[in-house]
């Protein structure tokens, strides 16, 4: 077995020294019930080829976004990832390092963190960031239980532009510790609703934006409102290049923002792994969850970086920690952080600009569609357009026809009552032939 | 200092020791290089990636659009390059030296895996395309799923969660779904009690406790084991659940594992089990058997996904049938059409007690645990724990007569565990120690956990070194354990001395947190 470099020899050898007579004897302790006699009922080990061969067998079987005309979002985008950031990702030292732990031999790590801090705190127009949470849903939970924490109150509100799934998430968290989650129905543009849920227990008003259909919104009254009342604004991102060209969550007077950052570094991989940005006002900090890097000395002056602040940990603080995370999402802050670094300010607003240029032009496209309504007003990358018959239907003919044209709201909610609501997004990797077949595909199953 | 015949220093920690003698003028040293923060390398103004200017017509923003800088400095290609390449030099590696962290399984990382990650049909497909486009994707999950299910001898998994602790909140809240339903069917007081050994990781205290459990420890025997009679002692109805480890954190087989079960299960209680040293028995023992209701899987430990710097992790849940019902969406499950997923808490998951996270869970861990799994084979892993526990006995073989060993006797399982009684009177500590190991080469192995031993050193190998590097390993902490007994004290007070960086003094960190660059006044000026 490739992976196993002991030889029957050195088993010998080992035992010999250990004074064991075989290797079962190390297994003494193990009930003789609960022993397994021989491997189990699955198939024996196979070689690089065999193993290449099934797993591109059952790749073959799924359709990759890239080869289509391709207008999938609602929390994950496609974009381009320089070929740069998977070369350095796969460095030895980063790809099979463990969490910082120790200092000394661990400030590549650790540098990139604190690089990773700094930029999130940018973005997002905040004092300070973590070193990531797991992703954007659980991101935005532990942001709530932090609220929590803060206010001593027990009760959030999420906006009606709110992803399900992170509402679900939430929700299921919440429930867990006893908190009161009020979610208000899915609504297109009508963040605004929350501040009348404002009550003298609430923690928190949870608003995303751009939300769920792609709405960006000014949040700076819902957060006075909250604030007013003596809650906190928690701002959800769901997609980073946003970043470049709206409006910071901090400039908003967010107290918290939890984002998804896969946009920036990262491929969509069907769901997983992602990269939770998490970013809140520096007077929070004790109350926050997960790793923080910070800037030290060594024992001879020079500048090196830790990992601090871990008495809010779980490793310390066991029963009483702020969250009960440990591995975070290291190697996908690394791929952020590098995707970052070499977009730069410049880069990062060209991207966010061409993004918003090619959701200008789908828009355009799916207006002269007939029978198709645009129904999102200030977009970012994304829009909902409600379609003169059901979207999950919509989505699979036009799948069968080479097009992968969106997300259908019922796939997310289907309750909402939205089923003829199709979320549509477009990103640098659109192209403008795209948007046309997109356009032509839908006139065509759409006519009557 | 001693001189070889062409005039070089022999003793090699003279040479290194006196960077503060002989600083260098740009801070770097040999092959090592200093390295600023991107933020301190100027290219306000710079990009790395070529991307055509866009139309600028932003109208249906209105005053959305974001006028201030942002404060992001840009890097070439090349820069960016040598950047990473230098702060990756700064890192110690799996794929550089024995990395013999206790409790985190640090072992050899395939490459096949990452390349089979990478192929687009895994790598480029998204989430919420429709469910007939990503029939492989389901596929994989399904045949990873029957994978985990076999192994463990259990009956159901929750794919989704995201990492160890996750998972561990996956199972507690399952634990807690069982227990509504069942009060909701038949009445009966709340259960609100989590016990746990006093040996447990953080991690489940701190789960348990999240989850609005009280926590309550559970003592252990003087050979390591969870003392059945104070177990039983706190067993009630009140108890939700326990939370053990096993392997134990002090490398240990729990040998009362299943009067343990018996015992949680007769006042109604369900058995978690910390996942966290599966690789200690994986093809050997199936946690089914021993009675357990809701263990996590830790994919970057015994399933080789790597831990990339701190995450991203994986860690499925296998349940019981008493608690598969209340399984979090979405589940996979064999419909007309094919596979597919549920992703609504409707229908046959109408009991599913929530979601854990957005879409379907860590599909690129996924993709890499399953590689790992084919390539070893039913046969592979069995004799992956076998080695994993050969490999952590004989580093405790032949340690023991310089060092302490926390229980001596019997074997242990794929880690091994002393305490600091050695260093007693040497003016060396544990951390000293560790920070000495690092100037041979070595990263450290766990220190002062779990916390139930003194001075604790828990050192996992696991089966992926040679033993030729157990050799190596073994051979230099017996020089530096009888060089610690002989007095040597500065060798470690002032460790490490070779590495990147020094000592660094934690203490000032977190008095006063620099959590991130600030410009100096001429960069304020230059970014505006």
């Amino acid at each position: 077995m490739r992976y196993l470099p002991l030889t029957p020899e050195d088993r010998r050898d080992m035992l010999g020294v250990i004074g064991a007579p075989s290797v079962d004897a190390l297994f003494a302790d193990v009930p003789t019930a609960a022993r397994l006699p021989g491997p189990v009922d699955l198939p024996r080990h196979q070689g690089e080829l065999e193993v290449e061969r099934e797993l591109l067998t059952l790749a073959a079987r799924n359709r990759v976004a890239g080869q289509y005309p391709f207008f999938c979002g609602a929390g994950a985008y496609r974009h381009h990832v320089p070929a740069t950031v998977d070369h350095l990702i796969q460095r030895s030292e980063f790809l099979t390092s463990y969490t910082p732990y120790q200092p000394e031999i661990s400030q590549g790590t650790l540098q990139v963190l604190f690089e990773f801090q700094t930029q999130v705190a940018a973005l997002t127009g905040m004092e300070v960031a973590n070193a990531s949470l797991y992703e954007g849903s659980t991101a935005a939970a532990e942001a709530v239980m932090m609220a929590s924490r803060i206010t001593r109150r027990n009760k959030a509100v999420l906006s009606p532009g709110l992803h399900p799934h992170y509402a679900e998430t939430v929700q299921t968290l919440a429930h867990a510790v006893g908190m009161e989650i009020e979610r208000l129905p899915l609504a297109i543009d009508a963040e605004a609703e929350v501040v009348s849920h404002i009550g003298p227990d609430t923690a928190c008003v949870v608003v995303q934006t751009p939300n769920l259909f792609g709405a960006a919104t000014d949040v700076t009254a819902i957060g006075e409102a909250a604030r007013a009342a003596g809650a906190l604004l928690i701002v959800v991102v769901t997609e980073a290049v946003s970043f470049g060209l709206l409006k910071s969550p901090g400039a908003m007077g967010a107290d918290i923002v939890a984002a998804e950052g896969q946009s920036i570094g990262n491929g969509l991989n069907f769901g997983g792994p992602y990269v939770g940005l998490f970013a809140f006002r520096e007077k929070f900090v004790r109350q926050a969850p997960g790793r923080l890097a910070g800037e030290t000395v060594d024992a001879d002056g020079r500048r090196g970086f830790v990992l601090t602040l871990s008495t809010r940990e779980q490793h310390i603080r066991r029963d009483k920690a702020t969250s009960n995370i440990c591995t975070n999402s290291g190697l996908c802050a690394l791929a952020f952080n590098i995707h970052m670094s070499l977009l730069g300010e410049t880069g990062l607003r060209r991207l966010a600009a061409l993004n918003h240029q090619q959701a200008r032009k789908l828009k355009a496209t799916l207006d002269a569609v007939p029978g198709v309504q645009v129904l999102t007003p200030r977009f970012f990358n994304e829009m909902a357009v409600r379609l003169p018959a059901p979207a999950a239907e919509v989505v699979e003919t036009l799948a069968g026809n080479g097009v992968l044209a969106g997300v259908p709201v019922s796939r997310l909610d289907p309750k909402a009552g939205m089923d003829d609501v199709l979320l549509v997004a477009a990103t640098e990797t659109t192209r403008d032939a795209d948007i046309e077949i997109l356009g032509r595909a839908l006139t065509r199953v759409l006519s009557p | 200092m001693s001189m070889n015949p062409v005039g070089r220093p022999t003793r090699p920690e003279v040479a290194a020791t006196n960077d503060s003698v002989h600083p260098t003028l740009t801070g770097g040293r040999g092959l090592l290089q200093d390295e600023p923060l991107i933020f301190e390398l100027g290219g306000w103004d710079k990009t790395g990636v070529d991307l055509p200017e866009a139309g600028g017509d932003t109208s249906v923003l209105g005053d959305l659009v974001r006028a201030e800088p942002i404060g992001l400095p840009g890097l070439s290609e090349p820069e960016a390059m040598r950047h990473y390449v230098r702060l990756s030099q700064k890192n110690h590696a799996i794929d550089l030296a024995l990395y013999p962290l206790g409790s985190c399984t640090m072992k050899h990382n395939p490459r096949l895996n990452e390349k089979a990650a990478r192929y687009p049909g895994f790598s480029d497909i998204h989430p919420l395309q429709p469910q007939s486009t990503v029939q492989g994707a389901l596929e994989l999950m399904d045949r990873l799923a029957h994978w985990l299910k076999t192994l463990t001898g259990m009956p159901a998994v929750a794919l989704s969660p995201k990492a160890g602790a996750h998972g561990e909140l996956c199972g507690l809240l399952a634990i807690r779904a069982a227990h509504e339903a069942k009060v909701a069917r038949e009445g009966g007081a709340r259960r609100t009690t989590v016990l746990t050994p006093t040996s447990a990781h953080g991690t489940n205290p701190a789960t348990a406790a999240f989850v609005g459990y009280q926590v309550q420890e559970i003592a252990q025997t003087a050979d390591g084991r969870v003392d059945l009679a104070d177990l039983e002692a706190k067993l009630g109805p009140h108890v939700a659940a326990i939370m053990v480890t096993n392997p134990n954190t002090c490398g240990l087989f729990e040998r009362d594992i299943l009067e343990i079960a018996r015992l949680t299960h007769a006042v109604g209680a369900y058995f978690y089990c910390d996942g966290a040293n599966f690789n200690a028995i994986v093809g050997r023992v199936r946690p089914g058997d021993l009675g357990v209701d809701a263990m996590h899987i830790n994919l970057h430990k015994t399933f080789s996904t790597p831990h990339g710097g701190g995450g991203p992790g994986a860690g499925p849940v296998v349940l019981s049938q008493a608690l598969a019902p209340f399984a979090p969406v979405p589940w996979v499950v064999h419909g007309a059409d094919g596979l597919q997923l549920l992703e609504q808490p409707e229908g046959e998951a109408a009991d599913a007690f929530g979601r854990m996270c957005a879409f379907h869970g860590q599909m690129g861990m996924f993709v890499r645990a399953y590689a790992y799994m084919l390539s070893h084979g039913a046969d592979g892993l069995r004799q992956a724990a076998e080695d994993a526990v050969l490999n952590a006995n004989y580093v405790k073989a032949r340690l023991s007569d310089v060092m302490t060993a926390a229980f001596p006797d019997g074997p242990c399982m794929h880690e091994a565990l002393f305490d600091d009684r050695w260093l007693e009177g040497t003016g060396v500590t544990t951390l000293d120690f560790a920070k000495a190991m690092i100037d041979e080469g070595f990263h450290p192995m766990t220190m002062y956990f779990p916390l139930v031993v003194h001075g604790a050193m828990l050192i996992e190998p696991t089966e992926t070194e040679p033993k030729h590097e157990l050799d190596r390993f073994t051979d230099t902490l017996r020089v530096l354990a009888e060089a610690a007994k002989a007095g040597e004290v500065e060798r470690f007070k002032g460790a490490p001395y070779h590495a990147p960086l020094r000592r660094l003094d934690e203490t000032a960190a977190a008095r006063k947190p620099r959590l991130r660059w600030t410009p100096p006044p001429a960069h304020a000026i230059a970014a505006e």
